[in-house]
Parts: C-alpha cells; sequence; structure tokens
C-alpha cells in the first residue's frame, strides 16, 4: 500500500491549507510533521529537503514536492478534479487564482502589525464583496448548475467554498446577498469527504491566535 | 486559420512578460492591445472581460482569459511545454512556479520608493543566486540534461531563461564570475577535475543552459530588437500604471 502523503509546515493554515482541504476532499489521508521553531526549518532546508528553501513542502508518490501551485495541480490531476480537458482546466485555473489572491490578502492580513489590520481588513472585505463574490455568483447563474466549472465536482467548489467559510469567519453578512454561493457551500459542504473534514479533530487548522503568531514569526523570521 | 492570441496589458513587462515569451518560444504570432488611460481600463472593466477587474487579459481560443497562471499553464499544455506525464508536470509546475516568484518581486520592485526599491533588488539577486541559480544548477548536473524536465525543452526551461536574463540586468556577473570556466576554456583534460572539485561548476552549467535555450530559433528571434520582448519598467511604465490603476 502506498505510504500516505506527509505535509511539512507549522501548525497553522498559512499556505499548506488549501492543500489539506483538497487532499481532505478527494479522500486522501495524509500525515503531517509541524514546524515548532526556527532550528526545525533550517534542518529542512540543510537536508536539502526544500528546492528553494521554503515551505509547504509535501512528501507524495516519492517526491519532495514544494510551491503550493505545483502540489495543488498535481494534486487536482492525479485524483481527478481538475476538469475534463484543457478549456476546463482554464476556466478551474482562472477561478482558483482568483481564489489564491484573496487568500495572499488574506495570510498577508493575519501577519500584520495590529495597527495596519484594520485598513488591510477594510481593503479586503471591499474586495470580497465588491470584486470577487460577485465574479463567481455570476459564474454560477451563468450556467445553473450545481458546481463551478463542467457541471461535476472540480478543485475550483473546494478552493471556493474553503474561502466561503473564511469570508464567514471574518464577517458572515458578507455573504448575505449571495445566494447561489451560499447554496454551493451548504452542497459541498454535504459531500462526505468535506463533512468529514468540517468535523472537530480534523487535519483543518483554526485562524492565527496570538500565541500561533508569535510562533509563525520566530519560525520564518518574520519582523 | 485561427485569429491570433490578443493579449491586453500596459506596455511593459510586469504580469504579462512571462506569457509574451511562452507564446513566443513556442512560435505562436500574437497581437497586442497597449493600456495607456484610465479610460481604456475603465471601459474594459465595465465590459465585462477582466473576471476580478484586472489584465492581464488574453483571448485565445474562444475564451477570455485573466489571471497569468492560468494562461501560461494553458499554453504549455497547448503547446506541449508541460511534460509527458504528471510527474513531469509537477516538476515543470515547480521550477516555473518558482522562477515565477523571482520574477514578480523585480516586477514588484519597480513600484517602491528608491531605498526600498534598492533593497529589494539586492534582495532578489542575492535569492538568485544563493538559492534559485543553485537549485537549477544542481537540477541541470544531476541528469547531465540540455533541458530542465525530461529531456525536452519545456515552459520551465524558457521561465528559467527569462528569469536569468532578468537577474543579469540587475547584477551582469551573477552568472559570470566563476573561475572555473577559465580552466574548462584553457585546459580541458582538467576540466572534469576540476568541476567536480569546486562547486561553482554550477554557473558553468547554468551559462550552458543560457546559450543553448538562448539559441532556439523561436527564443532566437524573441531575443532581436523589434520583437515583442518589451523592456525593463522605466519611470514612464510606472507612472502609467499608477495612473491607471489609481496606485
Amino acid at each position: 500500500m502506498a505510504a500516505k502523503p506527509k505535509l511539512y509546515y507549522f501548525d497553522g493554515r498559512g499556505r499548506m491549507e488549501p492543500i489539506r482541504w483538497l487532499l481532505a476532499a478527494a479522500g486522501v489521508e495524509f500525515e503531517e510533521e509541524f514546524l515548532e521553531t526556527s532550528k526545525d526549518l533550517e534542518k529542512l532546508r540543510n537536508d536539502g529537503s526544500l528546492m528553494f528553501q521554503q515551505v509547504p513542502m509535501v512528501e507524495i508518490d516519492g517526491m519532495k514536492l514544494v510551491q503550493c501551485r505545483a502540489i495543488l495541480n498535481y494534486i487536482a490531476a492525479k485524483y481527478n478534479l481538475y476538469g475534463k480537458d484543457t478549456k476546463e482546466r482554464a476556466l478551474i485555473d482562472m477561478y482558483i487564482e482568483g481564489v489564491a489572491d484573496l487568500n495572499e490578502m488574506y495570510l498577508f492580513w493575519s501577519i500584520s502589525p495590529p495597527n495596519e489590520q484594520a485598513a488591510k481588513m477594510t481593503q479586503m472585505k471591499d474586495k470580497i464583496a465588491n470584486c470577487y463574490l460577485p465574479a463567481f455568483e455570476k459564474v454560477l447563474k451563468s450556467h445553473g448548475q450545481d458546481y463551478v466549472v463542467g457541471n461535476r465536482l472540480s478543485r475550483a467548489d473546494i478552493h471556493l467554498v474553503e474561502l466561503l467559510y473564511t469570508v464567514d469567519e471574518l464577517d458572515p453578512s458578507l455573504l448575505a446577498n449571495f445566494p447561489l454561493l451560499k447554496a454551493l457551500k451548504t452542497r459541498i459542504s454535504n459531500l462526505p469527504t468535506v463533512k468529514k473534514f468540517l468535523q472537530p479533530g480534523s487535519p483543518r487548522k483554526p485562524p492565527l491566535d496570538e500565541k500561533n503568531l508569535a510562533k509563525v514569526k520566530e519560525i520564518f523570521q518574520l519582523k | 486559420m485561427a485569429a491570433k492570441p490578443k493579449l491586453c496589458y500596459f506596455r511593459g513587462r510586469g504580469r504579462m512578460e512571462s506569457i509574451r515569451w511562452l507564446l513566443a518560444a513556442a512560435g505562436v504570432e500574437f497581437e497586442e492591445e497597449f493600456i495607456e488611460t484610465r479610460e481604456q481600463y475603465e471601459k474594459l472593466q465595465k465590459d465585462g472581460r477582466l473576471l476580478f477587474g484586472q489584465v492581464p487579459l488574453v483571448e485565445m481560443d474562444g475564451m477570455v482569459l485573466t489571471q497569468t497562471k492560468a494562461i501560461l499553464s494553458y499554453l504549455a499544455a497547448k503547446y506541449d511545454l508541460y511534460g509527458k506525464d504528471l510527474k513531469e508536470r509537477v516538476r515543470v509546475d515547480m521550477y516555473a512556479d518558482g522562477t515565477l516568484d523571482l520574477m514578480m518581486m523585480i516586477a514588484l520592485a519597480a513600484f517602491k520608493t528608491p531605498g526600498e526599491k534598492e533593497e529589494n533588488l539586492a534582495l532578489v539577486v542575492k535569492k538568485a543566486k544563493t538559492c534559485y541559480f543553485p537549485a537549477f544548477e544542481k537540477i541541470l548536473k544531476d541528469h547531465g540534461e540540455d533541458f530542465l524536465v525530461g529531456n525536452k525543452f519545456s515552459w520551465a526551461d524558457v521561465q528559467l531563461l527569462e528569469a536569468i536574463l532578468m537577474v543579469e540586468e540587475l547584477d551582469a556577473s551573477v552568472l559570470s564570475d566563476f573561475p572555473l570556466l577559465k580552466v574548462v576554456c584553457e585546459q580541458p583534460h582538467k576540466a572534469q577535475e576540476a568541476m567536480n572539485r569546486d562547486k561553482d561548476f554550477s554557473k558553468i552549467c547554468l551559462q550552458a543552459f543560457k546559450t543553448r535555450i538562448s539559441s532556439i530559433p523561436t527564443i532566437k528571434k524573441f531575443l532581436q530588437p523589434g520583437s515583442q520582448r518589451k523592456l525593463p519598467p522605466d519611470s514612464h511604465y510606472v507612472k502609467t500604471v499608477r495612473k491607471v490603476l489609481q496606485l
């Protein structure tokens, strides 16, 4: 039996969370090794395990993969969550890159100094409410189907629903005017693998708290 | 005959340049519409062609595509520059994503204040020398093949060349300051011994890679003056982008 994929990161969302969601949605069990200190990161670097000296890193199918996008693309293709042809794939990629951009904003907000957070939050909420959510609602409306692309489950649904959960945590009222997105969120949440991932005790990680923020800053030597 | 892909962006590198490189490498002719005013940009947004209100925009094969990486992946797959299977594809993705990160640092530095810009660019050169280029050197050295993945020209090779040239614009010595080349050229019989001894062999590998990839006919053509390759960001470019995007 093949070894389970092994994820190397800190014990938090950061850039690894979409990978956890996608593996979970695909029904793939995985292991995790958590970095606790900057020394753990140093060790991985010195071992030659990190191609560009950065995490996330995922050991899977005999490879040590880095770069989130590359890792996610591999998992999506392997587990048939990437559309049926290059044109569907292009649409999926376009949508998920938008999700990724918003995730970047969220990531930087979560590690920025308290006095900068309010402004960043306002900016983020503005983009969510006026750019991203309307765009995705429009896509769903345009075809009236249950899934974002190609009338079947793909990574686009998983990444988007992950985002909707984050949006809900930031401000539930943001989702109020987007009935199709709300319905997608419910529908995807009820898929057995996703439902399991949403239970307490799953590998899903909580938002960054103060204690873990301090840990993250030490591990990655951030100011 | 199919219509040529149409690119819509500022008249400069930014987030579109890697797309120009990939199309050129694949030997695909393309047209460009340049954004010079805020009004043009607002019209694009109102037209509904920009999914998230942003450029780059590429119209091809009946699709209206935005998001740089989505476009690059589509092109790589369409023109058979993405490896032969999933395991090769993930390597192409890893390498391309890494070089894109490096190049984006350079693109974004253009918009910082002078002091910050210098600092950021110095950091880019340092990262290239100590992290990115050694990583690619190791790959080339380990398999000894002409191309990064699968012994065949791919998107990864195009982007690495693009990145090398971009970093060389910041520091011309980034590949060339190594002592071994002298040995390799003047005393070839001592070359292997020297290569085994000195980790700076890395730079020879990349120098040879750069020469090799630059000589591919489509790439050679793109590197000529008068091609659609764009210049490094100057103050006019930065001013135009700031004005259009209201930064």
